[in-house]
């Protein structure tokens, strides 16, 4: 039978290993350890534990691995770099249990420590890559921010007389969206807004929907008709090279007259959602847009046109798919397949545009990740007490 | 608008100990979270009402909270204590900051003493660096090294914890995970809490605290020396300084009945 040499694997072992009293003070270490530090023999007796490691480790080791170790009663695999007596740092791996005390001798910590040179520049290594990825994905995520700022105002321009609110609900922070719109002056006496969703999203989205919106801002000063703002969209989207085919478009465009004691509405829609009119009387409807064509298909789309009369308590509201399309529950189910949009405005009905935006933004809230699209709410209404004509100057 | 915080989910309060007694708002430092507090709980949770907190970005903290820019100075964590004290409506607290929470409630009793009856700083450093003739102890090279050694230690921990830092709501499993984990911070917020923590300048503040206050401070402490101690009692008006004859920078670890002993103590005197 072989005889087992305790004493020589203590020594001699792979790893250092050292005993430790309770106040952190070494008690016992190997030769290897003291191999590695370069210490005589007897130096290491007595001498702090803490205090063979650099300043910055010694913190981290007496606010987290000793009360870690006295809590739990093992430390798990830390690294911390050690000092030899040259002043050379030594990368090693910490593993350490507790001995309990006994009525025969005291509670004892005992440590390994395993070289941890190539492994740490192995981390380290990965450290600086993963430190690189962080970096580009904040790089990304912040060009995408900047990118759907430029996609949506800053600021709303309703005319006197009219509420307006809006809400941009950004699915992923790293992505950008198709979805834009804008409320804004045309003349004295009228305004134009849209809303709109390019498909599909990522960089190439976010170059037609600049393009989209710049189109529709400058074509609604040259004429303002709303049909004929989304005809001259279709020709400039598709003349222009470049483009990929599928990237239609779907918008609703309208303008703003004062008139009486609210506004006028003319819109078309370009196969856009229909937007909701939430009434003064508590009733709430889709606006007649249903059907038409999106831009950027056919060379003659067919845009579906309406108009209405916003009186005081009327509040109109457009979104884009991302709030209908937002999936609820496991399956294929979306929010809007059996008429859950028209409910949620009935019941919030009468309104005003913030009212419903804030509703709205908590509905997206409440499907959570279920909205897997950017979701974007423009509302608009005429104030209960208003009276536009008067408060535009007219 | 005035929004209603859920300091609860946020800061992760757990409140033990005896309904009606004189409440003791127990926060922890650097390193590891409320949990290190269970000693001293234990040997006073029959005669005080304790609440217990994690700093946000430590421990069970809500991480939809963290906000790196935010919590890069003691005055955010400082606000989330008079967060706590305000939502849960407390009074007379008795308020116990270990390390760098005890200049966290430095800033909580002098902003608003209203709600505060006393004191007390465990191992307490109202700056780490050395200045002139101020011995903080430290130098900025060192924190530096520190913030290496938390980014060492940073992969073992990712592996483990990443789907709990995610945050994932539908997924309860998760955090009774993260509860259960012992002292695993996301060294993405320990580097923040570092920094706030170490590169921070309290001292001028220690004249302003008009709470009686009681330092406790260790016989050997690498993080806080003894000086530190003498110098923390001398700026504070009406503060006792008791030194314990404990090892290391965390007294309620290491000797925890006697920690336990000078909480009750000064916390019962009237």
């Amino acid at each position: 039978m072989i005889s087992l040499d305790f004493e020589d694997f203590w020594d001699n072992s792979p790893s250092g290993h050292l005993i430790l009293s309770p106040d952190g003070r070494i008690v016992s270490a190997n030769a290897t350890i003291i191999g590695w530090l370069g210490h005589p023999r007897d130096a290491l007796r007595q001498k702090y534990f803490a205090d063979l490691l650099t300043t910055g480790g010694k913190i981290h080791y007496e606010t987290h691995f000793v009360p870690l170790l006295r809590m739990t009663g093992t430390l798990e695999g830390v690294t911390v770099d050690m000092l030899a007596s040259d002043g050379e740092r030594l990368p090693m791996f910490l593993t350490a249990n507790v001995k309990a005390a006994t009525a025969e001798s005291p509670e004892l910590w005992r440590v390994t420590a395993v070289d941890a040179s190539d492994r740490r520049a192995y981390e380290r290594e990965l450290l600086e890559q993963r430190r690189r990825a962080e970096t580009e994905q904040e790089r990304a995520r912040a060009f995408a921010e900047t990118l759907r700022r430029s996609l949506h105002p800053p600021l709303l321009s309703p005319p006197p007389g009219l509420d307006a609110a809006d809400h941009y609900h950004t699915a992923s922070a790293d992505d950008v969206g198709g979805d834009f719109y804008d409320l804004f002056p045309l003349s004295p006496n009228t305004w134009g807004f849209f809303l709109g969703d390019v498909a599909g999203k990522g960089v190439d989205a976010a170059v037609v929907t600049s393009l989209t919106r710049y189109v529709l801002r400058s074509a609604a000063v040259f004429d303002e008709d709303p049909v004929r703002v989304l005809n001259n969209l279709n020709t400039v989207l598709n003349h222009q090279l470049g483009i990929a085919p599928h990237r239609l478009c779907t918008v609703v465009y309208g303008n703003l007259t004062p008139r009486e004691d609210g506004f006028d509405v003319d819109l078309a829609s370009a196969g856009h959602q229909p937007p909701l009119l939430l009434s003064g009387d508590g009733n709430a409807y889709f606006a007649d847009t249903i059907g038409g064509q999106a831009v950027g298909m056919i060379e003659q789309p067919h845009f579906f046109s309406c108009r209405m009369h916003l009186g005081p308590g009327d509040t109109l509201v457009l979104y884009t798919d991302g709030l209908t399309e937002a999936r609820v529950g496991p399956g294929i189910e979306r929010y809007d397949d059996d008429g859950a949009l028209l409910r949620f405005a009935r019941e919030l009905a009468p309104a005003s545009a913030s009212q419903v935006v804030d509703a709205i933004r908590a509905l997206l809230t409440e499907l959570g990740t279920g909205v897997e699209d950017d979701a974007a709410v423009l509302a608009f209404g005429v104030p209960r007490d208003g009276n536009a004509k008067a408060e535009a100057g007219f | 608008m005035l929004q209603t915080v859920d300091v609860v989910a946020r800061n992760n309060i757990k409140t033990v100990g005896v309904e009606g007694a004189p409440v003791l708002l127990l926060a922890h430092g650097f390193g590891c979270d409320q949990k290190l507090w269970r000693p001293v709980v234990e040997r006073l949770q029959s005669q005080s009402r304790i609440v217990l907190m994690d700093h946000v970005g430590a421990g069970a903290s809500d991480p939809a909270a963290w906000d790196a820019d935010k919590y890069s100075t003691l005055d955010a964590y400082s606000a989330d204590v008079l967060d706590v004290v305000r939502e849960l409506d407390l009074h007379d607290v008795v308020y116990v900051g270990h390390s760098v929470a005890a200049m966290i409630g430095t800033l909580a009793v002098i902003a608003d003493p209203s709600r505060f009856a006393k004191l007390i700083m465990v191992t307490p450093s109202p700056r780490y660096i050395n200045d002139g003739d101020y011995h903080g102890g430290f130098s900025e090279a060192d924190i530096d090294e520190l913030l290496d050694s938390i980014d060492a230690n940073y992969l073992g921990w990712s592996h483990a914890m990443a789907p709990v830092i995610m945050g994932n709501p539908d997924r309860p499993d998760l955090h009774a995970e993260l509860e259960e984990t012992f002292c695993r911070t996301d060294p993405a917020c320990a580097r923040v809490f570092a920094r706030a923590t170490f590169l921070s300048d309290n001292r001028a503040d220690l004249p302003h605290v008009r709470v009686p206050t009681l330092i406790i401070e260790c016989t050997q402490d690498a993080i806080a020396p003894r000086t530190v101690g003498t110098f923390v009692q001398q700026q504070i008006p009406n503060s006792r300084l008791v030194t314990l004859d404990a090892m290391g920078h965390c007294p309620h670890v290491s000797d925890p009945a006697a920690t336990a002993s000078a909480i009750a103590a000064f916390a019962s005197t009237p």
